[in-house]
Order: C-alpha cells, then structure tokens, then sequence
C-alpha cells in the first residue's frame, strides 16, 4: 500500500467544480498551504468549503476566496477577511456561521456515523432557528447535524505512506476531525516517514482515514495576527 | 490604572488554586498578567491547548503554537495540546471552571450579545457560544459604555444573541455586577463612584447590594 503523491498538483487534480470540501486549520495555522495553491491553480469553481475560518486577505483561503472559487461557505469566524465580508454583506456569497464546537462536532460526528446530537450551545439565538430543540434533564438542546463533505484537505506535521498522521502543537485544530469527515481526504505533511518510524502510541489520525498523501513542496506558514500587522503597515504606507 | 487594567486585576481575584480558565480575546486576556502569587491556574484556549505561557519574543514565534487570537504564545511545563472536537468536548461538558468574555451588550436577564452587527459587521461566534453555554461560570469584562457614551447594560440586548440567560457577573472600570433571577445586583463599586453614579450610565435597573463595597483593586 503506497498513498503518495508525487505532488498537490498531482493530489487534487480529480477534484470538481461544485464540490463540498473541508480545509483543515485554525487561521492561518495547520492550513494546508500547498494543497490551497494547487486547487487554486486547478482553477475550480462553485465550491462549497466548509473551514473554521476563511484564511485572511491574501494567504490561505483567501485566495481561494479571491479566486472566485467559492459559491458558500460554513465556518465559526471569518473576521480577518474584508473581502468575504464584503461580498457577504453584498449577497455575493452564501456564509453560514456556526459555534466552533457545534462545527468540530459536526465533523466528527460525520466521521463517526452519528447523524446527528443534541448540544445546549446556541440555544435561544438565531443559530436554533428552525432547528428541532428538546428538554433532556432540566436542560433543553438543539438538535445539530452531521457535516459531510466531498474532499478533506487537511495539514500534518509527518506522516506516512500508510496515512498515519501525527501533528505539531496547535497546528492539529480541525485537521483530524477533518480527515475522518469526507470521502476523499487528502493529507500534505512536512515530513515522510517509514512505516513504523511513527511510534503507534502517537499516531493521531490512523491511515485508514486517508486516501492521499503529499509531501509539502515548502512552507511559508505566516503567522497570521504579525501578517495582518505587516499587511497593514503596507497599506498604511501607500496611502 | 486604566480601567481596562482595573477590570483585569480585579478578575484576577476570583481566580482560585486548579482553575482551568478560558479567557476571550482582547481584554480578558490580560487576566493573564495578574495572577495572584501561590495560585496555579492553567489557561485553556479553543484552538487546542491546556497550560498556554506568555507571549514570547519575537524570535522564538512558532507558527504552529498560537492562541484562539491568532498571537504567539509559549508552552509551560504540564502543557498539552489536543484537537478542535475535544477542546470543545471539554468547554461543552462543563470542565471549565471560568470563562471571561467580552461584550457589546448584555442585559438584565443575563443575555449576552457579542458577534454580529445585523448589516454591519460579519465576523461570528467563534467559540463564544460555546463557551457560554458549558462553562461553570461567566464572566463578562468590558468597558462599562459604548465610546459614544451609551450604555451596554440594557434592560434587553437589541443585538442577536450568543447566549441567553448565561451571563453570571459583569465587571466593568466603575463596578461588579451579579446576575441574579431578581435582577442585576450591584456589589461592587470603583473609588470614587457611587451606586447613583453607575445607575445613571446603566440602561437596566439596578438593585444595589446591602453589602456594597469597594472593589478591591
């Protein structure tokens, strides 16, 4: 069993317009840069996405965004992006927001043949409207589903030819929820490992998760409120 | 002392030994900086870390350790990192014991408004509504008026909601106030204020506590 791909170019060149698809990460960390630029060079469109963010002006999904790539959007918080929230407030483009537990949750449970759960978060606000609610206890909860999703691209520090993923400190977030979530999931890691470098115990995602597996051509991984900062600084310069 | 660090420090005193601590973006987060000597807290944030350090230089930045904020931060000793579904396993199931967040309203009835101007301003929730709906105690920091003057503790939010009924206490530069089924009881007021003086910049009725203080900071 081999899931390597020569290359992100290579790894999504199957994909469709019109896919729902799930991109691992938290901001700008634990995206998967490389895989982003190759669907971006793929140049697809209609997507529906499904991240906790939508990168930020100018790296990450945002230039995806700025690619005319995506027709909806579900997330929990998409504050960094003056063009998403532009084209939101201009009708442009379909954004669901949803709490990020309720989010990690509904990929999980995607993952894990749960259709759907009851949680207490939201409960009273417009995200319940016209969900199923009921009293559990003395507690009343809204009904939340399952997320699915076409195609996972998600983000590991080493993996290897058999899937099995480990991930690097904060950078895990959504990715390994992510990875169990979609029919077609594939991984870019920074390192390659043989199969049993990666010590069993640690293996966070196991292979059977992952159809495919990219090493990164390389990283630039900004972090994103000193980018934010930098890009600032540059339009404050211009004008 | 700016109000904002009045708020902080005067938080930092409900902190007690094993607390596991959320704090929000902004304000809250320099709680941080007051902890009492001879307490352990350790601080939690959503994107997947327990025992978050301080900020650290610049040259030790790592792109992969950063909190819900998107800042660099550092791991203490003890630290421990974990996926997006369990953090929020561990907020929802009612394992943390503190939760400070920010607001721009909150009302009598312990609702809280702090994600979205209808219109205006899409940013989301993030995990705020999450935090609200499992964490033992809320506690909302925010400066006590809008910068136009107007008032944040309202008799009814006007804004869509983060949660309802959730908010426990809300501490501002001029007071501490309880959330109770009876209403907002004011406990607390800064040197120099008096219960008159915060009721006038206070759209909600406020009861004032037999046992009004001084806020210790």
């Amino acid at each position: 069993m081999n899931k390597v791909i020569a290359s992100a170019d290579v790894a999504v060149a199957d994909l469709q317009s019109g896919s729902t698809i799930m991109l691992g990460g938290f901001g700008l960390c634990g995206i998967p840069e490389n895989l982003i630029a190759a669907v971006v060079r793929l140049g697809i469109t209609g997507l529906h996405t499904i991240s906790n963010n939508m990168g930020v002006d100018g790296f990450g999904m945002g230039l995806m965004l700025e690619a005319g790539m995506i027709a909806s959007h579900m997330g929990s918080y998409v504050g960094e992006n003056r063009k998403l929230e532009a084209m939101v407030l201009g009708g442009e483009l379909d954004l669901t927001l949803i709490p990020q537990g309720t989010l990690a949750e509904r990929i999980r449970a995607g993952g894990a043949g749960i259709p759907a759960f009851y949680v207490p978060t939201g409960l009273g606000t417009i995200v319940a409207e016209g969900k199923e609610t009921r009293t559990i206890g003395e507690r009343e909860y809204v009904l939340e589903q399952a997320l699915h999703a076409d195609v996972a691209l998600i983000k590991a520090w080493r993996g290897d030819r058999l899937g099995n993923l480990v991930y690097r400190k904060t950078a895990r977030n959504f990715n390994p929820a992510m990875a169990t979530a979609a029919t077609l999931t594939i991984a870019e890691v920074e390192e390659l490992l043989e199969p049993g470098e990666l010590d069993p115990d640690h293996i966070v995602t196991p292979g059977i998760y992952v159809d495919r597996v990219v090493v990164g051509a390389s990283y630039r991984k900004p972090i994103e409120s000193k980018f934010i900062q930098a890009k600032l600084a540059e339009k404050g310069g211009k004008t | 002392m700016t109000g904002k660090e009045r708020i902080a420090r005067r938080i930092a005193l409900e902190l007690q030994d094993g607390f596991y601590v959320n704090l929000g973006i902004g304000l809250p987060t320099m709680i941080t900086a007051y902890v009492p000597d001879g307490i352990d807290v350790v601080f939690q944030s959503e994107n997947g870390m327990l025992g978050v350090g301080p900020a650290p230089a610049d040259a030790d930045a790592d792109p992969d350790l950063i909190n819900a904020g998107k800042q660099p931060v550092s791991e203490l000793a003890g630290c421990s990192f974990f996926a997006s579904e369990e953090s929020f396993a561990m907020i929802r199931g009612g394992h943390m014991d503190m939760s400070v967040l920010g607001a721009m309203q909150v009302d009598a009835q312990g609702d809280l408004a702090n994600w979205t101007i209808p219109g205006k301003m899409v940013k989301g929730m993030g995990g705020a509504m999450d935090l609200v709906a499992g964490a033992k105690r809320v506690i909302v920091a925010m400066e006590h008026q809008t910068k136009e003057g107007g008032s944040r503790i309202l008799k009814a939010c006007t804004l869509p909601l983060t949660g309802r009924g959730v908010v426990h206490d809300i501490v501002t530069e001029l007071c501490w106030i309880v959330v109770t089924p009876f209403g907002l009881v004011l406990t607390e007021v800064a040197e120099g204020i008096s219960a008159v003086d915060v009721q006038a910049r206070t759209e909600a009725t406020l009861l004032v506590s037999p046992e009004l203080r001084i806020m210790p900071v």
